[in-house]
């Protein structure tokens, strides 16, 4: 275990990302340009809409139908059981435990990139067609907290704002629309137009890897500079934020592992089940919710789970996952 | 040329809110709109935004009576629950009747 560790902690993605945070807590002045970091996260985002797409054509239905609806049940579960585990052991009130449950029931795109690069690196590969299943993680756990916090408060702060906006709000978000688009983009040219594109899009390749890099070091600035606010947000959100993941990640690679996927794919779905959206949920439930303190969702989020996740947590599900595959 | 006194609102606040903010402001009698991307801090704190930490400034030039709606709606509606700011200046333009 301390091997993958030690392995996971060594990889480019982290040390990039480890940089970053040093960099931020020396006071540095790097920062990333605004518009370069779009254009990055752009990229990433169709980078494994496209390649999943390619390698979706060639999956069977069968082969993806169980799979598919292990995450659906994901989605679910995993802002229901973030919602009450805040509620009933956080004290938290109604709107700021659905607030964080949004993001919890969400999906960080760079986790889920993370994980999958992570298994490629131990010499097992996730199935190429999890960006599929990223796609579909990512809207159901926002919807179901929002719901769960409107009705829970019944006292829109503001002009009441119907579910309906922030729904074509979200589904027309970048991450979906470009890791939807992309899907369906690969999808349709298939592998015969694959090779005049793949230099640039593999998600195996060194140009997807470095932009990675690139990116995981403007994260470990955003993220540190959230440090400031854990002091703020109080020891149970500090436990939550690691403790949640944790529960999330170990039923997500188990469930996985039941779905018929590898122990590089389980840990992938693990991993995804165990992130924190910070990009498509804060938006979302800033505008439908706005009574819940924002500072509590993007700290625990990105201060305390987004690291968690790539340090330790992406190793620890990939242990649980070759656990279960040997089970 | 002969000058027109009007009143400047100035809106400063969370990214998010820029759409429902300048349709409000439609709505409440302004013709027209300038937004600019700024950067700040205020009692708040950090911004749900991507970057975070960034704001809008809305500027619009209107009527004392929309001013006064403008930020009676400001008021009532964000104010409790978002990072804004309002302010009004008064200001002398040329075109008056461009704005009212």
């Amino acid at each position: 275990m301390t091997d993958i560790l030690a392995q996971n902690l060594l990889s480019p993605v982290t040390l990039a990302f480890v940089l970053g945070v040093l960099a931020r807590l020396a006071r540095s002045e790097f920062q990333l340009p605004k518009d370069i970091y779009a254009g990055v996260s752009i990229y990433l985002l169709l980078a494994i809409g496209l390649h999943g797409g390619v390698e979706l054509s060639r999956a069977s239905l069968d082969q993806i139908l169980a799979p598919v609806l292990v995450t659906l049940g994901i989605g679910a579960f995993t802002p229901v059981s973030s919602y009450l585990v805040l509620r009933r052991l956080g004290g938290f009130g109604p709107q700021d435990a659905a607030g964080i449950a949004a993001h919890y029931g969400s999906v960080s795109a760079v986790t889920f990139i993370a994980a999958q690069q992570f298994v490629s690196g131990m010499g097992e590969p996730s199935e190429l067609f999890m960006p599929a299943l990223l796609t579909l993680l990512e809207s159901p756990g926002i919807h179901v907290a929002l719901v769960i916090g409107v009705l829970a408060s019944r006292a829109p702060g503001s002009e009441a704002r119907p579910i309906r906006a922030t729904l074509h709000e979200v589904l027309t978000g970048r991450t979906l629309v470009l890791l939807v688009g992309g899907l369906v983009v690969g999808f349709l040219m298939g592998e015969r137009n694959w090779e005049a594109i793949q230099l640039l899009y593999d998600t195996k390749g060194s140009i997807f890897k470095g932009m990675l890099v690139v990116f995981l070091l403007e994260m470990g600035v955003v993220a540190a500079a959230r440090l400031g606010d854990l002091g703020k947000v109080g020891p149970f959100l500090l436990g939550f934020g690691i403790g949640m993941p944790l529960v999330h990640g170990a039923l997500g690679t188990w469930l996985g592992t039941l779905a018929g996927l590898g122990a590089g794919g389980a840990t992938v779905l693990g991993a995804m089940a165990a992130s924190a959206s910070y990009i498509a949920a804060p938006p979302a439930v800033r505008l439908t919710l706005p009574e819940a303190n924002p500072t509590f969702s993007l700290t625990a989020s990105l201060a305390i789970t987004f690291p968690f996740n790539i340090l330790v947590g992406i190793p620890v599900y990939y242990q649980i996952a070759k656990l279960a595959q040997a089970g | 040329m002969g000058t027109v006194g009007l009143k400047l609102v100035t809106i400063v606040a969370e990214p998010v809110l820029e759409e429902r903010l300048v349709e409000a402001l439609h709505r409440l009698g302004a013709r027209g709109h300038t937004v600019a991307e700024v950067r700040g801090a205020g009692s708040r704190g950090m911004r749900a935004s991507d970057p975070p930490g960034q704001g809008v400034r809305i500027e619009v030039v209107v009527s004392a009576e929309a001013a006064a709606r403008i930020l009676d709606h400001v008021a009532e509606h964000y104010f409790p629950h978002y990072a804004v700011i309002a302010f009004v200046a008064d200001v002398a333009v040329v075109r008056g009747d461009k704005y009212v």
